[in-house]
Order: C-alpha cells, then sequence, then structure tokens
C-alpha cells in the first residue's frame, strides 16, 4: 500500500474539512462501542480473561521461533505448503509464483491485512492475473480503488449512496436505494467468481501451533469460499499470529469477537487444516501458507514488543476521539488508529510516519479496550521520546521544550511565570473566559476555543486552601 | 541462508537468545502444548444446555425445532420447507441419506454441494451451549460446502451432542477422532454483513436461513 503517513498533519488537515467523511464517521460514532459494551456484560470475569489473554499472547511472543517452528512442522505433516517471506515484496513474489506455476488466471480474496501491506493486488495484477475482493467492505473499496480504512469494517468511511452509484456504474445496474438490496446484488456478482477462480487468498487471524491450523473468524461466507471451493488456497498471515493450542484460541476468541463487532461469536469460525483429504467431496487441492516477517522481528526484545499481542480487534480505533473525526485514511498506511500509530512507525521506520505517534491525546481510551491489554499510549509516548532523542521534531517544537524544561528546573521562576501567565491568559478570555486565538499555537484554536485559565495558579490555590 | 533461517534467527536475536535453531527451550513448549491447559471463561449460569442453546440460536437468527427421535426429522424438515415456501428438494450429506425423505415428500441428493442448491441438509458433529453454535467436520460423508452453497441450510442435531463451550466441543472431537478434518467449521447463525454504514444484512455471501432440528432425549440421571 502506498505509504502516505509522513503527510498525516495535511492528511488530517484535508479529512477534516470534508464534509461526507465528516457525516458518514459522525454515523460511526459510537455504534461499535455500544455495541462491544452491550455484549461485555455477559462475560462477569473480563479482566480475568483479559490477563490471561494478554498472557498467552505473551507466551506466544516469548517462543515465537519455536512455536512458529512447531507449527510449521504440524502443517507441514498435514500436506500444507509453509513459505516464508522476509519482506512485503517477498509475499508478492511467492503468491505470484505459486498463482503462475499453477496457471492461475482469477483470485478471489476474502480480508487480509497483511496483503495490503504488499499492494498483492497490484502486483497480481501486473503479471496479467485477476485479482477479486470478496469481503463486501473491501470489494466496495477496490470498485472505488480505495485503501480500506478500518481493519474490521474496510468501508466504513462510505455511506450508502456513495455505494449505490459505485454498484450501478461497475455492474451496469439500476441504482438501488436500500442496504439489503445492495448486499444481495453483491453476493450475485460475486458468486460466479467464487464458483470458476483457481485460487482463494485468505488471512490468518491465528496460526495453531499445536495443530497446524489456520483460523479464520468471519461473518460474510466469503472466508468460507475461498477456503473451500478454488483449487488451491493461500492463507497470507504475520509471523506473530501464532498461538500455542486450540484451547488458547477458545480463551482468545471469546475477547476477540466482543471486543471487535459486539458479537459474542461471529457467525463463521473455520480451523483449516492442510488441503483435501483422501475422499473429501470439496476442499483446495493444495493448501499454502505464507508467513510474513516484513518489521515484526525487528519489535521483539525492544519496548515497543507488546504492540504484536494485538489480535487486530479493532476495539482501540473505535474508541479513539482521534480516529472518530479524521477516519482510517489519513494515518497514511493499512493500520489507523491507535495501534497503527504504533505499528506504523515501528515497520516503516519513525521518520516516515513522524506525527502518528503525536495522533493521540493519550485519554487512554485505547488501552483500557484492549483486549491483550496493549499499553497504546505508553508505545506512544516512547515513540515520541525516540523521536525527540533522534532530533526528527521541528526545530521550534525542539526549542520550546528546552525553555519549557529550563524553567520547570527552577521552580521559582515557574511560578512568577504561570502567575503572570495565567492572569494575561484570563484577562484576554474576556467575559466568557474563552480564547479564540492563541498567538503562533493556532493548531490548537482552528477548531475551538481554548478556556482562559480562571486568574490564579494550582499553586496559589492550594496555598489558600491549606491556611 | 534461507528466508526462514534468517527470520527465526532475527527472532531468536530479538529474544536474546542464541542464533542456534535447534532451539533449547522446544521441551517446555511442546510440553505446554501437551498439558493444553483451558483459560478462565464467564461464568456458566444455566444449567440446561439444550434450552440455553436454543435461546442463544434464537438470538442469532437460527430457528430451531424439537423432535423426539430420528425417523421424525423428515417430516419436521418438510413442514419447515413447506411453512417458508422453500423448494421441497436439495443436497444432503451421505450419513443423513437413510432417513426417509421421499416418504415427507423431500427430494434429496447425497452429494457434494452445487452452485444451484437452494436447500442443503446437513448433521453436525456437536454444538455449543454458550454461544448457539453449530460444530461442523468436513470429511467424504460430510462436505463443507452443504452448509455454505445453499439459501438454506438444516442441520440435524442429536439433543445429547450440545455441551457447555468451545473447550468441550474441542475435546470431544479429540477423544472421538484420530485427527482434525481439513475442516472445522463452527457456525452460528445466517451469514452476516454490516459493512455498508454498519446496518446489519443476514444473508452475505453464506446461508440466508438456520434452521436446526433437535432430536432424541437428554439421559435423566
Ligand atoms: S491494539 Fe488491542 S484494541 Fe487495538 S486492534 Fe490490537 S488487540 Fe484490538
Amino acid at each position: 500500500m502506498q505509504l502516505t503517513s509522513f503527510y498525516f498533519k495535511s492528511n488530517v488537515r484535508r479529512k477534516l474539512i470534508d464534509p461526507l467523511l465528516q457525516r458518514n464517521m459522525k454515523r460511526f460514532g459510537g455504534r461499535f462501542v455500544e455495541a462491544r459494551a452491550a455484549v461485555m456484560t455477559e462475560v462477569d470475569n473480563l479482566e480475568t480473561i483479559r490477563v490471561a489473554a494478554a498472557a498467552i499472547r505473551d507466551r506466544s511472543l516469548a517462543n515465537l521461533d519455536s512455536y512458529l517452528v512447531a507449527f510449521e512442522e504440524q502443517a507441514l505433516a498435514r500436506g500444507s505448503q509453509v513459505h516464508w517471506a522476509e519482506t512485503a515484496q517477498d509475499v508478492n513474489r511467492i503468491l505470484i509464483e505459486i498463482a503462475q506455476s499453477n496457471g492461475v488466471k482469477k483470485i478471489v480474496k476474502s480480508k487480509s491485512m497483511v496483503s495490503e501491506e504488499s499492494g498483492l493486488n497490484d502486483a497480481v495484477e501486473a503479471v496479467g492475473i485477476q485479482a477479486i475482493e470478496t469481503d463486501l467492505g473491501e470489494y466496495i473499496l477496490q470498485l472505488a480503488h480505495e485503501p480500506p480504512s478500518h481493519i474490521i469494517a474496510p468501508a466504513i468511511h462510505k455511506s450508502l449512496e456513495e455505494v449505490a452509484a459505485l454498484f450501478s456504474e461497475n455492474h451496469h445496474t439500476p441504482r438501488q436505494t436500500d442496504i439489503p438490496a445492495l448486499c444481495r446484488e453483491a453476493r450475485e456478482q460475486l458468486r460466479p467468481h467464487f464458483l470458476s477462480a483457481e485460487m482463494g487468498i485468505s488471512g490468518g487471524n491465528f496460526l495453531i501451533a499445536e495443530t497446524g491450523s489456520v483460523v479464520i473468524v468471519t461473518n460474510e461466507g466469503n472466508g468460507r469460499m475461498v477456503t473451500t471451493l478454488p483449487r488451491i488456497h493461500v492463507t497470507i498471515t504475520g509471523i506473530e499470529k501464532v498461538l500455542p493450542t486450540l484451547n488458547d484460541f477458545s480463551t482468545i476468541v471469546r475477547l476477540l469477537t466482543r471486543s471487535a463487532t459486539g458479537q459474542s461469536i461471529t457467525n463463521y469460525v473455520s480451523m483449516l487444516t492442510g488441503p483435501r483429504q483422501e475422499g473429501d467431496l470439496d476442499g483446495p487441492g493444495q493448501s499454502h501458507i505464507i508467513l510474513v516477517d516484513s518489521g515484526r522481528s525487528r519489535l521483539l526484545g525492544t519496548e515497543m514488543q507488546e504492540a504484536l499481542r494485538c489480535i487486530r480487534c479493532g476495539a482501540c480505533m473505535n474508541h479513539c476521539p482521534v480516529y472518530q473525526n479524521i477516519g482510517g485514511h489519513a494515518y497514511g498506511w493499512v493500520y489507523p488508529g491507535p495501534i497503527g500509530a504504533v505499528l506504523t512507525p515501528s515497520y516503516v521506520g519513525l521518520k516516515n510516519a513522524l506525527d502518528l505517534p503525536q495522533a493521540s491525546t493519550l485519554c487512554g481510551a485505547c488501552q483500557v479496550v484492549c483486549p491483550v491489554k496493549i499499553p497504546l499510549p505508553e508505545l506512544m509516548r516512547v515513540l515520541r521520546e525516540k523521536s525527540f532523542e533522534q532530533g526528527l521534531r521541528p526545530w521550534h517544537e525542539r526549542l520550546f521544550i528546552r525553555l519549557w524544561r529550563g524553567v520547570a528546573n527552577r521552580p521559582r521562576l515557574y511560578a512568577l511565570m504561570t502567575q503572570v501567565g495565567v492572569r494575561v491568559l484570563s484577562l484576554l478570555g474576556g467575559k466568557k473566559k474563552l480564547l479564540h486565538h492563541l498567538p503562533g499555537l493556532d493548531g490548537w484554536t482552528d477548531g475551538r476555543d481554548m478556556p482562559a485559565p480562571q486568574g490564579k495558579t494550582f499553586r496559589e490555590l492550594y496555598r489558600k486552601r491549606r491556611s | 541462508m534461507s528466508a526462514r533461517d534468517n527470520i527465526l534467527a532475527r527472532v531468536r536475536r530479538g529474544l536474546g537468545l542464541p542464533g542456534d535453531i535447534a532451539g533449547f527451550e522446544r521441551p517446555a513448549v511442546q510440553e505446554y502444548i501437551r498439558k493444553n491447559p483451558r483459560g478462565p471463561r464467564p461464568t456458566y449460569h444455566w444449567s440446561d444446555h439444550v434450552a440455553r442453546f436454543q435461546e442463544r440460536s434464537e438470538k442469532l437468527g437460527t430457528s430451531v425445532d424439537r423432535v423426539a427421535s430420528l425417523p421424525e426429522v423428515p417430516e419436521a424438515v418438510a413442514r419447515y420447507l413447506k411453512e417458508k415456501a422453500l423448494p421441497q428438494k436439495g443436497v444432503v450429506w451421505h450419513g443423513l441419506h437413510a432417513l426417509e425423505w421421499e416418504r415427507a415428500g423431500l427430494m434429496l441428493a447425497a452429494r457434494g454441494a452445487h452452485a444451484d442448491d437452494l436447500v442443503g441438509v446437513t448433521g453436525a458433529f456437536c454444538a455449543i451451549a454458550e454461544t448457539g453454535t453449530l460444530m461442523l467436520l468436513s470429511g467424504a460423508d460430510s462436505p463443507a460446502a452443504v452448509s455454505l452453497l445453499p439459501e438454506t441450510h438444516i442441520a440435524i442435531l442429536d439433543v445429547q451432542r450440545i455441551v457447555s463451550g468451545m473447550e468441550e466441543a474441542l475435546a470431544l472431537m479429540k477423544s472421538e477422532r484420530e485427527a482434525l478434518p481439513r475442516a472445522v467449521n463452527f457456525v452460528s447463525g445466517p451469514s452476516r454483513t454490516a459493512d455498508i454504514e454498519q446496518t446489519i444484512v443476514i444473508g452475505a455471501h453464506g446461508p440466508y436461513r438456520v434452521h436446526v432440528v433437535l432430536y432424541g432425549s437428554v439421559y435423566v440421571q
């Protein structure tokens, strides 16, 4: 996927004044949040399960080499072919080799965020192979030539009217006006492709070391189609997705689906182990699994390792006030929201995604809802520190922080300056005590007013109360 | 060095382990897999698995019918199809072919599913009370696409095979089968999508309807 994270600030500016996106994001608003909250009431020991889920992921990561080797051994024993991809380019190369050596002309895909990392669709089309996205959201975006803006609901930024226009233009059909009709139209358009494609590509929510299985967690049924009907199935997934056992999966899936879409369980959970067996009437004749590193191993043993626990539920973005306002595209790469703000700089380099760790109020909502307890605000803070240390922040910001440090280290001076400061700001705030402009810091007051201080510093108030 | 070796070496370096891939902590890993501990889960406050299964299924949009014994199943299926004005023919798993479908007026072929089959009748390995979930195992007698391609999926289930949670379902499979089948499908209601404006629509790429016919009775101890 084209990386535009470096232009985060200008991306954001554009998104904030895009009336259509703003309307669609308002509608997105709290629905996922409410659905999650409602379904979590079924879990009377949520915190205990979260701790266990985080421990399971930590165990996988702390022994990642061994669990990967164990997974590979089991998968090979069941007749799957296991490929290892060091980079995103390697993913595309390996996939194209499999496709070409099997005479594949058409591929049907269910959602795979890892294949977005490598821009797989463009790569296979460049060699004359058709790749069709079949997840409804991804299909809409393929027609619109846009990347996903959410990891669970990729077309969350699109309205009914936009989808209707896209469908009627691309399918040459009359324009539909309701959502069920659009879903039916997509089903009818895509059914023939499931039946005629030679290859199906899926992501993998988890890899099970115990059994060599790939587990996919889905709702629409397209994931089952692409892993059942074409004669070749290829799973593309990250090396960090391995879990020790099926029991571990059972523990984690209770939180995954509840955190993601507010469902106690998704419609389908499929555990796929090897190709079609003797006597089977359906299932692919070949099963391939591409294990992707592409920057993941670099995080191991660093302060960022905890980010690899992520089970891609999307709860952190659903609950993020920044994401809710700017949508996913502004983040400029595959993973938006808080987890994107942490993963993108780690995978593509901090200097290429400099402003992402700043894209947070550090309100902590993401950390509170994360089912595997990733300390996202803390990780963003670490990245902020790093970008400062590496001299990547702009000169005026660094100068400002130096000045602030100078003052903060001198308590008397600090007290004096804040006493003067709050009084001036209080005066400027006028009767309503609101500041419409802060000279030099317009970024803060462009879209909203800043409440003016009430005229006394904290220390003054504290002293008064003590006496 | 192969890509595999490079990746594993990088992982090991990251974890602060020596570069050698043979890995001396493998016994601990194998040991954990062998022990296969179960994690914590929510309190199960119901006692009747069948009632819980039925309640959760209906919440998911799955309809549930109950008959006394297996031979009564074809009539129940025919009744359901008639009620919904659905075709009286389709495809069925081999294992269920011996039932008297024709007597009930149904034309069910025992084979893999075709694209134009409108009704698919399957069994189920077992079901999960916690979530109202069917567990289907693929195999020569139980092709996976029968529960996927047709617009209507009807599952026949022995009430004694409703277990409490996913852990019990997996344990049952391990105790009865030597190995995992190619596909284990946990099915919880008809397929759905909420990809347009977060509006839930039933019937995405898979079935529009899931109907379960329970038969038999639970042993009373
Ligand atoms: S970081 Fe946590 S909340 Fe965010 S997607 Fe990953 S698992 Fe979900």
